[in-house]
């Protein structure tokens, strides 16, 4: 595992290659990939057991993105703990790419499923946990989910599933940056008391900022020491984390940076005389 | 005539109980319908392997979807109307668009959920899910080439959806007789047209071959069991070797088995086409015999449609 320090090192790298990607393909989500990049920083450099070069590896986690469309934070996490060059994050939504503008598992391999109409990653954590289970193995179901994603219906489906079949080896991950297209999550169609929502459906619930590696080391830690339940990181964050013109701004929520925008966000990443 | 009656959805228990003895793999996932659907039957020989999700069709789907990642087989079950429209995204998008293990089982198709009324009675299933890529779609027409279709489905890699029926139909097929996935039989041989059936309908199509034959008109009989991969070589040949074709279907003609037919002969051998099944229509509660004459699915209903598209040539 890497260091706290070290983590915090790649979690600006992650940013840049959000901010640089989604920039060269004129399009793409930043807003959302850039509030989960602690979490998947983490996620992957820290608590996952998986092998990046060997992808169909059986004994791996597994890591679901339900929310599709954060896909430049997964292909980064990706791309720096070495599933594929780095260079390639810039052919992202490019014709004939691997890295579509939603994952496909069938281009591009370490993807594990095909995501990005919402709503629909936890019920398959929850069937691979199902099936980790009968297959007498202790490997883990990991699942990130956009709050205004907790709006489709199919999520509390699963939750109940999760919650019946006792799923201890499913963790979702919840980013509670609380905006969503149309604007605020709570102004659009409100989700809380998430917590209370959450516990009510007998999930073990664990509170954290997702921008605090710290904290989300800690919150993984105790995900998988819980037993009997399934449980939840509630993750509150930042949309736009770290560029300060895209933070808490919904409109970048699905909009890419110019070329100023870029080395502007660049600039606040590394600093002005570091590398941009 | 003297026939055996049993409802396809049989066919599918037994298929089921067949794959659970000879592969521990295989997983049974229910929406609450398991008495109905017949996945009662392996619940009950398979406890550990059966999983009922509730009223959660979306969730089953993607309940399935996970553990076919994990190396199982699993077999989603509920009625072909909710399965196959509201689980619709989640078949496309998780299932086919990752070619997923996954298998999907429409009970009580066309309107064999009489009764019911139109809310239960599936007639557009086949046409959402042929439109698919990377789908099987299977309607076998009696319960044992419904036994042999879920056996086939659970040894084929990547997604499946199986139609069956609720009524008790005639059981015409032999356990002998050949079936794979993608070839259509052909029951009768025929010289002066076609009929091309697909499901517990077949049988009419076999009463309409006997009424036509004491007319002196020599009826192909072809059950298309696999809607898709279409077995365009058989529907090809029918269509040079007797000049007109009529399709035989218990589900909506646009999308359906008349559909894919049509799209089959307007690109390669463009000849007269009559459709029986539903026309662009819901329907109402009834028994499936009163729903059949008042919709136009009897065998006098293709005898007439086979005299009409004769005319055509």
């Amino acid at each position: 595992m890497e260091s706290l320090e070290r983590l915090k090192e790649i979690c600006k790298d992650v940013r840049a290659d959000i901010v640089r990607m989604t920039s060269a393909a004129g399009s793409g989500h930043p807003g959302g990939s850039l509030s989960a990049v602690e979490a998947m920083t983490v996620l992957f450099f820290g608590v996952m057991n998986h092998r990046p070069t060997e992808t169909d590896w059986p004994e791996r986690d597994r890591f679901f993105l339900s929310k599709g469309h954060a896909c430049p934070v997964l292909y980064s996490v990706m791309a720096r703990s070495g599933y594929f060059p780095v260079e390639e994050l810039l052919t992202l939504r490019k014709c004939g790419t691997r890295l579509q503008g939603h994952p496909s598992c069938k281009t591009l391999p370490g993807i594990e499923v095909s995501s990005g109409s919402l709503g629909q990653g936890l019920s398959i954590a929850n069937g691979f946990a199902l099936a980790t289970r009968i297959n007498q193995k202790d490997y883990r179901a990991y699942c990130l989910l956009g709050d205004g994603e907790l709006q489709e219906g199919q999520v509390w489906e699963a939750i109940m599933t999760a919650a019946h079949y006792k799923l201890d080896n499913v963790c979702a991950v919840v980013d509670y940056n609380g905006l969503q297209i149309d604007g605020d999550v709570e102004t659009v169609m409100g989700i809380a008391p998430l917590k209370q929502k959450w516990e009510s459906f007998n999930w073990h619930v664990i509170e954290a900022d997702g921008n605090d590696a710290a904290q989300m080391l800690s919150a993984y830690k105790e995900a998988k020491q819980t037993r009997g339940c399934p449980s939840v990181i509630i993750m509150k964050t930042i949309k736009g984390k770290g560029i300060s013109f895209m933070e808490n701004v919904a409109g970048w929520h699905g909009k890419a940076p110019n070329r100023a925008e870029l080395q502007k966000a660049l600039d606040e990443i590394y600093g002005k005389e570091n590398k941009s | 005539m003297s026939v055996k009656m049993l409802p396809t959805r049989d066919g599918y228990g037994y298929g089921l109980l067949e794959l659970g003895a000879a592969n521990p793999d295989v997983l049974v996932l229910d929406a609450d319908l398991a008495k109905s659907t017949r996945s009662d039957w392996f619940a009950a020989k398979y406890p550990d392997r059966f999983f009922d999700i509730g009223i959660a069709e979306q969730d089953m789907i993607g309940t399935a979807a996970g553990l076919s990642l994990g190396g199982k087989i699993p077999f989603a079950t509920t009625y072909g109307v909710f399965v196959a429209g509201r689980a619709w995204d989640q078949i496309r998008t998780t299932v086919c668009y990752s070619d997923l293990n996954v298998k999907i089982a429409g009970a009580h198709g066309g309107i064999s959920a009489g009764g019911d009324g139109a809310t239960h009675q599936a007639l557009e299933d086949i046409a959402l899910m042929r439109v698919l890529p990377n789908m099987r779609v299977l309607v076998p027409c009696d319960a044992i080439e419904a036994r042999k279709a879920t056996v086939a489905a659970g040894n084929v890699q990547g997604p499946c959806f199986l139609r069956f029926a609720r009524e008790a139909t005639p059981v015409f097929t032999e356990e002998g007789d050949y079936f794979e996935i993608g070839t259509a039989n052909v029951l009768k041989s025929g010289i002066d047209v076609s009929i091309i059936a697909t499901g517990p309908i077949v049988y009419e199509a076999l009463l309409a071959h006997e009424q036509l034959a004491s007319d002196g008109i020599s009826a192909r009989v072809i059950n298309m069991h696999t809607i898709k991969p279409l077995d365009e070589a058989a529907i090809l040949a029918a269509a040079r070797e007797t000049g007109a074709i009529v399709t035989a279907e218990e589900a909506q003609i646009y999308g359906g088995l008349g559909g894919a037919v049509a799209e089959v002969l307007v690109r390669h051998c463009p000849i007269p086409v009559e459709m029986v099944g539903i026309a662009d229509t819901f329907l109402e509660c009834g028994t499936p015999e009163e729903l059949a004459v008042k919709y136009g699915l009897t065998a006098k209903d293709i005898v007439k449609a086979v005299k009409k598209v004769m005319a055509r040539k």
